[in-house]
């Protein structure tokens, strides 16, 4: 689960982490007031879930509050990578002296989390990244041995941070290493992390993502984040219990495993195709969960094709097959439906779509199937 | 001989009494799987199937003698579960258990590394193990399977029984089958299995089946260009999956533009391994070397 930066910021300013004044608004209007409140000169960020945002032109200055709203009104339902802009943030301008890069991750092949910092921080970071790799410096917290602020005295000499910040930088880094362990953060990130003229470290954006494995622990961040759902399909897929992302080619695929599924998509592709989603009904589905991954699937847009693709291991076919009889007779789709069933109960599955007296076309080979559902893709239907 | 367990390998099964672990322990013991007990706190003599429940792993390991768990707890107690075999000293423990956090997960492998590193984890969120025809480990469905000579390793379960189902097909079978599990953190990689199964002179060639996210199929496929003279070929999932969304697998995620298939097939090729463009297609390599002599069924 990702948080958008305010969201984010109230976690960390909860462990004594030091962030600019701001309000969240959702109408220009509020936008106006919320700049007011904060002195006039403000930034109007776009809240999505997502990087990249000053880039993608949801982040602008506004000198008063009558530009806050004018600004506000051009962010707010903007598309930013598939995110609706429903909120902005009005944040006090900050005078910015330089930026640092502080962030904690977690690196699979090491099996422990590691911290990366640089005195190069900001918009850039990946390009600096790049190009400089040395100026990007990391070192593994081994979670037997604990983060200590020697550690980070070492990694922000590597990466030249000037003396005076080194001791505020030991401190933020510390804090953030808390806020990553105590929230099951898979990522936590300050960039910038901007230097004041004064020489004050502030937090200038927040990026934390939690392991959605451990929400049952934080009940209390799960509701932070509330109604900050991405995509709407996701989500009603998510509620569910179906996995599902949705994908920009034509043919929507339904499938049992996360693996299997991939397959099929991979399989389409190679085949020429190109799949509208991913969609796990995940092990054992039963015959009703079928059917709510065929209403989800046939909500998406420009579907040419369903390509359903089920290896009954503990998944039995038979209920399978009931699920997309029933959803097909209740949503009486117009585009063609290719089912694809093999192992457990496979004969019995087909024998229930056979005798539906439905349009279906089953195939007993996953290649056959692949090649059928880009063949019906592509053609063109009176 | 195959690798990890045998037909006289003794299996507990941690959460014997709930649904899961109910259903799959029948099945397990129709396969002949060797289950001499099961655990869950306060139904400690309690039977399940025929199978005798105890209150801790503990004193089903003293009265059975059991070496091997299988750990079908739900999320939240399913890192006590883990903990208390490996400390009751099973030397193999299957996890099958999906949905676990993954920080406590990374500080329990980490943990058993220093303190047990004897001790063999597979998983969590895995299928398990299965030697065909002789015992399963797990919740694979053992009738897709059949004995034979090529060594399977996967991220997956579903894909799995897709390419063991288009091998046997094609009539070939499989020494050893596992699921290293699909989290981002796992106890047995596929570099510690490509070893084992390396050395295992009943394993003729291996069938590797990544997936997008992390960097353990590059690993592998570093191990197999210095050390591994058998046959090899591996399918990489997710192919075409966009880079910052999680394909189902909490682990099956491009992360920047770390995890990518394209990354993975480039190692395995580098490495000599062939490398399949979709699923079914596994098995037609497979085919191909034996036609070409690289091994023989």
């Amino acid at each position: 689960m990702r948080f958008v930066e305010y969201k984010g910021k109230k976690v960390f300013a909860r462990y004594g982490l030091e962030i600019p004044r701001g309000i969240a608004v959702s109408t220009p209007e509020e936008a106006r007031k919320a700049a007011q409140k904060l002195g006039g000169e403000v930034f109007v960020k776009a809240q999505v879930p997502i990087g990249g945002r000053g880039k993608a032109g949801g982040i602008k200055y506004a000198a008063d509050p009558a530009e806050a709203e004018k600004r506000a009104s051009e962010i707010l339902g903007m598309d930013i990578k598939g995110y609706k802009v429903k909120e902005v943030y009005i944040e006090e301008k900050i005078d910015i002296a330089g930026e640092i890069y502080l962030g904690i991750t977690l690196d699979r092949s090491a099996g422990m989390p590691v911290v990366i910092l640089s005195a190069e921080g900001g918009i850039d970071i990946e390009e600096v990244a790049r190009t400089k790799p040395e100026k990007v410096v990391r070192n593994h917290i081994d979670p037997l041995w604990g983060f200590h602020s020697y550690q980070l005295r070492q990694v922000a000499y590597k990466a030249g941070i000037s003396e005076d910040l080194i001791g505020d930088i030991v401190k933020m880094g510390l804090k953030l290493y808390e806020i990553f362990i105590d929230n099951d953060a898979v990522l936590a990130e300050i960039n910038p992390a901007v230097v004041t003229p004064e020489r004050k470290l502030v937090c200038g954006d927040s990026k934390l993502e939690i392991d959605d494995n451990a929400l049952f622990k934080h009940p209390d961040l799960a509701a932070l984040n509330e109604g900050i759902e991405e995509n709407t399909l996701e989500a009603e897929a998510r509620a569910k219990g179906i996995s599902f992302v949705e994908l920009d080619g034509n043919i929507a695929v339904i499938g049992n495993g996360a693996g299997l599924v991939m397959g099929t998509l991979d399989s389409l592709s190679l085949e020429g195709g190109s799949a509208a989603n991913f969609l796990d009904v995940g092990g054992g589905a039963l015959a009703s969960k079928v059917e709510d991954a065929l209403e989800i699937a046939l909500k998406l847009k420009n579907v040419k094709a369903v390509l359903i693709n089920i290896f009954g291991g503990i998944t039995r076919c038979d209920e399978v097959a009931r699920g997309i009889v029933a959803a097909l007779k209740r949503l009486k789709p117009s585009v063609p439906i290719i089912v694809r069933l093999a192992g457990n109960n496979e004969e019995e599955g087909r024998r229930i779509l056979r005798e539906s007296g439905l349009n279906i076309h089953i195939f007993e080979s996953m290649r056959t199937a692949a090649i059928n559902a880009v063949r019906f893709s592509r053609e063109e239907r009176i | 001989m195959s690798i990890l367990a045998d037909r006289e390998t003794k299996v507990l099964i941690q959460g014997i009494t709930g649904r899961e672990g109910s259903h799959h322990t029948e099945l397990m013991l129709k396969y002949g799987t060797k289950i001499v007990g099961g655990t869950s706190p306060g139904k400690g003599g309690q039977k399940v199937h025929g199978v005798p429940v105890f209150n801790t792993v503990w004193e089903a390991v003293e009265e059975t003698g059991a070496e091997a768990s299988i750990i079908f707890v739900p999320p939240k107690f399913a890192l006590d579960a883990l903990y208390e075999a490996v400390e009751a000293g099973l030397r193999l423990i299957i996890c099958i258990t999906e949905g676990i956090p993954v920080l406590e997960m990374m500080h329990a492998i980490r943990k058993i590394k220093v303190l047990y590193p004897d001790t063999v984890l597979i998983g969590p969120n895995c299928p398990g193990l299965i030697n065909p025809g002789e015992c399963n480990l797990g919740i694979m469905p053992g009738s897709v399977f059949k004995p034979g000579n090529v060594g399977i390793i996967s991220r997956s379960g579903t894909l799995t029984y897709q390419i063991a189902y288009n091998m046997v097909e094609a009539g070939i079978g499989q020494s050893t089958v596992v699921g290293v599990g699909g989290d981002p953190f796992i106890g047995t990689r596929f570099v510690d299995l490509v070893k084992i199964f390396n050395e295992d002179p009943k394993t003729k060639a291996l069938c590797i089946i990544g997936e997008i996210g992390g960097t353990d199929e590059e690993e592998a496929a570093q191990y197999i260009k210095e050390n591994v003279d058998k046959p090899v070929v591996a399918y990489i999932a997710g192919q075409t999956a966009p880079p910052g969304k999680r394909m189902g697998h909490a682990g099956a995620i491009i992360s920047g533009s770390s995890g990518t298939a394209q990354s993975k097939i480039k190692a395995f090729k580098e490495a000599g391994v062939e490398v399949a463009k979709a699923p079914y297609e596994a098995a037609y390599i497979l085919k191909k070397m034996i036609r070409k002599n690289l091994f023989s069924i």
